[in-house]
């Protein structure tokens, strides 16, 4: 690891100015180490904005529905009533992400920023596009935890849990940057590796989150999030999936099916959500919604084994929610 | 735990059949007569010693007892101390922190260093330059390695053109190491040392490595010397490419028989091909030492399972004596058989220290210890077997080919050699060199592997002969231990209601498993011990001998206190340090019952002594005395008054010299060996140690995954010294054999040769979560052949893991898995296609 100088900001505003060139943000810090351990990253200066005050609120307005605070902990989206009650995929991907040692310190706003978790981006060893080479190792390399869509570029999937629910959720961000703040929908806030490979989302280089915001869910709404890793402990998804279904009787009235681990990006599947919308939700509408989520994937040669995950998880997910 | 087969136990054994109580074979009885006729048998007493197995059968069998040996020790039901439930005497320094591991030692003046290792797979070196590093104004000294230890070397060293730095054969190969003045010093200088590469063609694949026109590994036949005790694979072993073998021999020989008869006897023959991944040995605590170059001698903390052989290999390369090199192990967090030897990171930590004058720490990363320190090779092994209707073997034979890397040692016939009963028994185990990480000895080598394919083979005969498993078991098992052990595990854990395979409906389907192990009585009779009392009462013990983590302080206490009439908290433990007599190597789960002995053995001479002293005062003489419960009295029950006693510190206070102190060292075993080498004092013992662990597992077929739900584990480790002990280590050999079944994969990639998952993050190991119910039972099997009759469990209790779970995969699902780890893809790939239930590999 680098030499590095360490400061601490002490207002959104102050951060804010303290960022760009070789400054980097800091909040947890759990990726940014990992990163600067391996060389990966090499800032000169931290920017810690963990003590910056009123960035780690998590509160519900019945017109504006759920405001985050980027510092919030993953820890708290689990053991918080409001986040399991109401938007339980949320809570549930926060919960089974990493450990409970990471979950206590790792934040929303960390978790859905980090660098992905491709064994070539993370390795020094591995000069990859990603980090501004020439070649994506993985497409004729070790992919077995790779992406299964969007991967003729860079095969990496997308790392975040809460990604996964949030956009299911039809979250949106709050950026603050010099120029004062943007609102951005995180579905849309993610960029695909054909755009640019060297990024992940487009934040600009003196923009930090402070917010993220999910619109009021309606009545009987309800969302699952399942994930599958090898192991329950401290693993990350080969598949996670997050189902939000708004029903009206019986029938669903509007689906939101996103795939993580699936893509360079979190994975809206569009198909699978007409497959259920204006139907009844059972067993044979949810297999044919499932099958539809997977249509089209492009696995690559060790990691065709993910396609029936993600079925099976899109379909238990459906159940769950209906 | 781990180790097992030196190189020379390997190459010179002679033919046997190893199970239960073999036949002493000729080859080994020759042996025997030219060691008697070398030097005269010891005098010896004719006694009566407990055997067999408690709850079972017992009897008290007839021994030749060297004079100078304790008299038998009772059956654990009459003790005080040994085969008592005894907290780890240490357990409070190491839950308190308070336990000094070789990372927290911290010397006056110590240097932080990091070592330079080759990013490719295979290379020779043009240059090294050093000056950046040099110029670093924190370093302090800069070697550069003249011999890569751990690596095989040439036959023929003329086969390759000369190099002036050691050619390069595998991905993080040690090439230097720099010291400085603080560890972030030492990594940004280690970044300076510019090392120009001519990358060469390399092959990290075994089935590539095979094939005609691979890049070679070794231009010509190679071996692995072995590290001190770490494994390897025979010398002198014919080479074709970069395929090494076939062996045909193993431990006790070659097999007996004629296979090719034997199949023709055969009713039924199953068949079936089985591959094996590479594990890494991932101790929590990583490979390092603290070196203290001083002008009259080194001292080296270091994380070793083997003190003794550090001291030897550090002793050769610096050319120092022996008695001039001490190497200390005071706590140590896991070795599983790759912590014998000094290591690249020893010497290089050795040179630097002798350079610097100053003392240097060297702890490997995580990445160095994935990548260079050992694991346990992969295997692809075609197995065939023929029984007769009655179930009776007549032919086992075995093909297996492993990767060592750029070691030997991957072979895998242990438990096909020693497991069953069969006249017709043939196994060729080849190596395959590759361009990775030398195998080192990990738990049980050889035998995890050999196993997997084995017991689901055994199981696919008994489906064969509409037999039950545990039946056809009991016709073909000698060993009595393991057939009280099969009893007991299947009435624990139900075994009756097992039902048909893939009998659930449903996604998730259940199921029950079973596979059995059996180990060698390996013992290293070069186990010795001081035991020392003082006048104010105090005892001391002190041997080599250094604690991998099983827990042998507590059993020296045990053994000592029992012998004493003291309690285990009363003796003072110092081990783990070569300036006190020398101990064994903690591998081949040898270290109980090579030590203990000899802990018996010592204590029981101080007691003489004092006896000695104090019978005059007690009105008595010596004969006439015990020591129970902290008093020295006549041997009468405690009601008799009749009689002068005094406390144990009343007698000790009555010394004629300050202290006394009494060593042994551990006798051959009653009745001998099976075959002993002179030269190293390493014999295997009559008999095996083993055990039988039946498996619940839940597969859920859309997913691929197998959860393990709960283990039964029942093992045998002849007299159980510390119970408490003997559970946490087949637990922890459990949850290792759960780990590899399912989780864990050493991964390199196929262009680069690089490993893509050295951190402890993508290489999966089972966790909290992963961890099933576990019951462990524990049976008492007296042979009578030491002075403690006691045995080892770190390796029996890893072996049969990985095939039970797959004999319970196949209960559940009745598709057999013929590769592990039992991961989602390949759990997937075997239930779609009829590919994985013919036997060939997804």
């Amino acid at each position: 690891m680098n030499s590095f100088e360490w400061t601490e900001a002490k207002t959104v505003e102050d951060a804010v100015a303290r960022m760009g060139g070789s400054s980097v943000v800091k909040a947890g810090g759990l990726d940014l180490l990992d990163r600067m351990k391996e060389g990966i990253s090499t800032p000169a200066r931290l920017v810690n904005i963990r003590n910056v005050a009123g960035l780690d609120a998590i509160r519900e307005d019945a017109k504006t529905g759920l405001h985050l605070g980027p510092l919030v902990t993953l820890a708290q989206l689990d053991a918080s009533s409001l986040v399991r009650r109401r938007y339980t995929a949320l809570a549930d991907a926060a919960g089974h992400a990493a450990t409970p040692q990471i979950r206590n310190v790792a934040t929303v706003g960390g978790n859905l920023l980090q660098r992905p978790r491709c064994w070539y981006f993370r390795s020094e060893d591995f000069h990859c596009l990603k980090k501004g080479g020439d070649t994506c190792f993985a497409l004729e390399g070790e992919n077995q935890y790779h992406a299964i869509f969007g991967n003729r570029v860079c095969a990496i999937v997308h790392p975040s849990a809460t990604a996964t629910a949030l956009v299911a959720l039809g979250a949106r961000l709050e950026l603050t940057g010099p120029g004062g703040k943007r609102e951005v929908a995180l579905e849309d806030f993610f960029v695909t590796p054909e755009k640019d490979v060297r990024r992940e989302n487009s934040i600009g280089e003196k923009e930090l989150i402070t917010a993220v915001r999910v619109p009021p869910l309606s009545q009987g709404t309800r969302s699952v999030y399942l994930k599958q890793g090898e192991k329950e402990s401290f693993d990350w998804p080969v598949a996670d999936v997050a189902v939000v279904l708004e029903r009206s009787g019986v029938r669903c009235t509007r689906a939101s099916i996103v795939l993580g681990a699936a893509a360079p990006v979190p994975l809206r599947v569009r198909a699978a959500e007409e497959a259920l919308e204006g139907r009844a939700v059972n067993e044979e509408t949810a297999r044919v919604a499932a099958s539809a989520a997977v249509r089209g994937a492009t696995p690559l040669s060790r990691n065709g084994y993910k396609v029936p995950i993600f079925e099976t998880l899109v379909r238990r997910a459906i159940m769950a929610a209906a | 735990m781990s180790e097992a087969q030196q190189d020379k136990a390997t190459t010179n054994a002679p033919a046997s059949a190893p199970t239960g109580e073999p036949p002493v074979p000729k080859a080994a009885v020759e042996e025997a007569k030219k060691a008697a006729n070398k030097k005269p048998e010891p005098a010896t007493r004719a006694q009566l010693v407990p055997a067999g197995i408690v709850g079972a059968k017992m009897s008290e069998i007839e021994r030749a007892v060297p004079l100078d040996e304790p008299p038998p020790l009772p059956l654990n039901s009459e003790l005080k101390v040994i085969g008592k439930r005894v907290p780890r005497v240490d357990g409070r320094l190491k839950v308190t922190g308070a336990a000094k591991y070789t990372a927290d030692v911290r010397l006056p003046g110590m240097l932080f260093a990091r070592m330079v290792t080759s990013p490719h797979p295979h290379a020779r070196i043009r240059s090294i330059d050093t000056s950046a590093a040099e110029a670093h104004r924190q370093v302090r000294a800069i070697h550069i390695l003249d011999r890569v230890l751990g690596n095989a070397e040439l036959r023929d060293k003329s086969k390759e053109l000369p190099a002036k730095f050691p050619i390069v054969r595998f991905a993080g190969q040690p090439i230097a190491a720099v010291a400085a003045t603080t560890q972030a010093a030492a990594d940004e200088a280690a970044r300076l040392v510019k090392v120009v590469y001519e990358p060469l063609p390399f092959v990290v694949d075994m089935d590539k490595a095979r094939e005609a026109g691979a890049p070679l590994v070794f231009p010509g036949p190679a071996d692995q010397s072995g590290s001190a005790g770490g494994g390897g694979g025979p010398a002198g072993v014919k080479q074709k490419g970069n395929v090494r073998g076939p062996v045909r021999s193993g431990p006790h020989g070659q097999p007996p028989g004629d296979v090719e008869k034997g199949f023709k006897e055969a009713d039924v023959i199953v068949e079936g091909e089985f591959r094996t991944q590479v594990q890494t040995h991932s101790a929590l605590e990583t490979h390092g030492v603290v070196a203290d170059w001083k002008p009259e001698g080194l001292t080296v903390y270091s994380s070793t399972q083997g003190t003794g052989s550090v001291r030897d290999e550090l002793a050769e390369i610096f050319k120092l004596k022996k008695s001039q090199v001490r190497v200390v192990t005071e706590f140590m967090g896991g070795g599983f058989g790759a912590k014998f030897g000094a290591g690249n990171y020893g010497a290089l930590a050795t040179h630097l220290s002798k350079k610097a004058g100053a003392p240097v720490r060297l702890m490997l990363d995580r990445k160095d210890e994935h990548l260079s320190t050992g694991n346990r090779p992969d295997s692809v092994q075609k197995l065939r077997i023929g029984a007769r209707r009655d179930g009776t073997l007549t032919a086992i034979h075995l093909q297996s080919y492993g990767t060592a890397g750029t070691g030997t040692g991957a072979g895998t016939a242990g438990p096909a050699q020693n497991m069953y009963e069969c006249s017709h028994i043939s196994t060729e185990e080849s190596d395959v060199f590759t361009h990775a990480g030398p195998a080192a000895a990990f738990r049980a080598p050889g035998h995890p592997q050999g196993c997997f394919a084995l017991e689901q083979l055994i199981d696919e005969l008994a489906e064969r002969l509409q037999v039950d498993p545990l039946a056809l078991r009991d016709k073909i098992d000698k060993s009595d231990a393991r057939r009280e052990e099969r009893r007991i595990g299947a009435e624990r854990v139900n075994w009756s209601r097992r039902h048909a395979p893939s009998a659930d409906k449903g996604a998730v389907k259940r199921g029950i498993g079973v596979a059995q192990a059996v180990w060698y009585r390996l013992i290293n009779l070069d186990s010795s011990v001081e035991v020392r009392l003082t006048r104010d009462g105090s005892v001391e013990l002190l041997s080599g001998v250094q604690d991998i983590g099983g827990g042998i302080r507590t059993a020296l206490a045990q053994v000592v206190a029992e012998e004493l009439g003291l309690k285990p908290t009363d003796i003072t433990l110092r081990i783990g340090d070569t300036a006190f007599p020398n101990g064994p190597a903690s591998g081949g789960s040898m270290t109980t019952g090579s030590i203990t002995p000899a802990a018996r053995n010592a204590a029981h001479k101080l007691k003489l002594q004092l006896l000695e002293q104090v019978a005059p005062a007690l009105d008595t003489t010596p004969d006439h005395l015990v020591m129970r419960d902290g008093v020295v009295s006549r041997d009468l029950p405690s009601t008799s008054k009749a009689y002068k006693s005094m406390t144990f510190k009343q007698a000790a206070a009555k010394l004629q010299t300050e202290q006394i102190a009494a060593r042994a060292s551990r006798n051959d075993d009653y009745g001998g060996f099976v075959f002993k080498n002179e030269k190293d004092a390493f014999g295997f013992g009559i008999g095996t140690y083993g055990g039988v662990q039946f498996v619940e597992v839940a597969v859920d077929t859309e997913t691929g995954i197998v959860k393990v739900e709960r283990v039964v584990a029942v093992h045998d480790c002849g007299r159980p010294i510390n119970p408490l002990a003997l559970e946490s280590q087949i637990n922890g050999g459990v949850l290792q054999g759960i780990s590899y079944a399912l989780y864990e994969n050493r991964i390199l990639d196929r262009n680069t040769g690089k490993m893509v998952n050295p951190n402890l993050e993508q290489y999966k190991i089972a966790g909290s979560r992963e961890t099933p119910v576990i019951e462990t039972i524990l049976i008492e099997e007296y042979v009578g052949r030491n002075s403690t009759d006691a045995g080892g469990i770190g390796e029996p209790s890893t072996i049969p893991t990985a095939a039970a779970i797959a004999n319970a995969v196949y209960n559940a699902t009745g598709v057999r898995m013929y590769e592990i780890p039992m991961t989602p893809a390949h759990v997937l790939a075997a239930l779609k296609g009829g590919a994985a239930k013919k036997g060939v590999n997804a």
